[in-house]
């Protein structure tokens, strides 16, 4: 049994604007798989409409055979997910570990084990006990994003969901969070979905990678396989993004 | 070509439908206050921020208004030789109306901004599809704590604004206008009825409610980006002002309607 499926999802917004065009999916258990597309190619509403955030217009979505649209079952459905923010969305109002409270608070647990779970699960993902009671506009962006994952951690997942990871940080700090990335998706045995525009991000995380062009899944395969995969789309995007990444290099040196 | 009935048309459709949305998030907020989970932290955050930082904004304009109305009645007063009244002139309009009135419109300009441009901000920066996808209901975290913030702390703010309110009035009497503090005091305890104090405190919570609903609705719906935010902030200010006065006139016409 798979554990994230899209059957022929379609959404299209106001005005006619069509995102998602038949998006078709399967994400086994326990898999590392990447959605990887050009911006504004549906992959951040492909992400909302998993998580209930935005509704689909047809097709349907379903973890572990429960779907998206099952209001009875909404409360368990989306306790299997927790989603790592572009933003990271940390709430302004409330300290660092604060945040990672709030989110293990959703499993009931009482107070004091809450706290405990934040601060494993804030050590855990390299922050340092002195940022602990900062609020998120007093940190940089990669110690933001290392509490946003801490929290979407301590809620304690079946699937973690990973939008646009990197975006945003530094070189360095981006593969200082692939390696946190990857360290806890192998620890917590977790099944992952992240959705990202960098090929080196999905080269580094992937078990699977899909292509999302015009609202549809293209190509699926390994990252080793997209440049000789018979789809033009895809061996074109592999070669841009090794441009860019050759370019990057000599600029660096 | 320009056909004006189509434009008027077009509007009157789009207002009647923006009021049909209010009412249903009001309706919906209303809801979120008496069903559990309640989030005690947050509706104590709020009380604060709604009752316990206005109040400096509150007090100054409620001061301003006792003193200015003193010196009005005064000099209005004298033409038909009833400065006497002056006391009760001011008690009955401090309560009744400038009191709820002015830290109404004081409130919805200080705390119906700062809600819309919190919300949206938060809409923007994805914080509400985090507490959605956490299985929290937005509408229990933050609408309900606004509302219930609104209603129960609006009264007081109130409250202390006629206190002080007719404490300007009596200082500018009997400093400026040679009452005597004995008969002033006197005056405005036989001329105020429990009426008047308890029709300023129901419209309060009235005010409250409004300033929170048009600060939620309007942080909750506002388009992304800063210009969004911006909007969402001046929407909320401008709603929950009209939203104050026609209420003030509903329940005017309600407690005192001949």
């Amino acid at each position: 049994m798979s554990k994230i499926v899209f059957e022929d999802v379609h959404k299209s917004f106001d005005g006619g604007l069509r995102v998602l065009n038949g998006v078709s999916l399967k994400v086994e258990k326990g898999e590392s798989h990447i959605i990887l597309g050009r911006s504004g190619c549906g992959k951040s509403v492909l992400l909302k409409c998993l998580t209930g955030i935005m509704p689909v217009d047809s097709g349907d979505i379903l973890a572990d055979d429960i779907s998206v649209g099952d209001k009875k079952r909404s409360k368990e459905y989306l306790q299997k997910f927790s989603i790592l923010f572009q933003g990271n969305a940390l709430f302004d109002s409330m300290t660092i570990i604060d945040n990672v409270v709030f989110g293990a608070s959703q499993k009931n647990k009482d107070k004091s084990e809450r706290r405990k779970i934040a601060e494993e699960k804030l050590l855990a993902v390299g922050l340092e006990k002195r940022v602990f009671d900062l609020y998120p506009a007093e940190i940089s962006g990669g110690m933001q994003k290392r509490a946003a994952l801490a929290r979407a951690i301590a809620v304690e997942p079946e699937i973690l969901l990973f939008d646009e990871p990197t975006s945003g940080l530094d070189p360095v700090t981006a593969g200082i969070i692939c390696n946190l990335l990857k360290e806890t998706i192998k620890s917590l045995g977790v099944t992952a979905l992240t959705i990202t525009h960098d090929l080196r991000v999905a080269e580094f995380l992937e078990d699977r990678i899909s292509l999302l062009n015009e609202g549809r899944i293209v190509w699926t395969g390994h990252a080793r396989d997209m440049e000789n995969s018979g789809n033009q789309f895809v061996e074109n995007f592999h070669r841009a993004s090794n441009v860019i990444t050759q370019r990057s290099a000599i600029t660096a040196e | 070509m320009y056909n004006p009935l189509a434009t008027l048309g077009k509007y009157t459709v789009s207002t009647l439908d923006e009021m049909g949305r209010i009412f249903l998030f009001a309706l919906k907020g209303v809801k979120s206050c008496l069903l559990p989970p309640f989030y005690f932290r947050e509706i104590f955050r709020q009380m604060t921020t709604f009752g316990f930082y206005s109040l400096p904004i509150v007090g100054l304009t409620a001061v301003f208004a006792g003193m200015v109305l003193a010196l009005q009645t005064y000099v209005g007063f004298t033409r038909f030789n009833a400065e006497g009244a002056i006391a009760s002139v001011v008690v009955i309009s401090i309560t009744r109306e400038l009191g709820p009135v002015f830290a109404g419109l004081m409130v919805a300009g200080r705390v119906s901004s700062s809600i819309a441009a919190e919300i949206g901000s938060m809409r923007v920066s994805e914080q509400i599809d985090a507490l959605m996808t956490m299985g929290v209901d937005p509408f229990k975290f933050l609408v309900a704590p606004r509302i219930l913030s609104g209603i129960l702390t609006a009264p007081f703010l109130v409250l202390i604004a006629d206190i002080i309110g007719v404490m300007g009035g009596f200082l500018v009497s009997t400093t400026l206008l040679d009452f005597s503090t004995g008969s002033y005091i006197s005056q405005t305890i036989q001329n105020m009825e429990a009426i008047d104090v308890i029709s300023g405190l129901v419209k309060a919570a009235a005010f409250g409610f409004s300033v929170a609903i048009f600060g939620c609705y309007h942080g909750f719906y506002s388009d992304l980006g800063a210009r969004g935010v911006g909007n969402a902030t001046t929407s909320a200010v401008v709603s929950s002002c009209i939203g104050i006065l026609i209420l003030n006139y509903l329940l005017t016409a309600l407690f005192f309607g001949i």
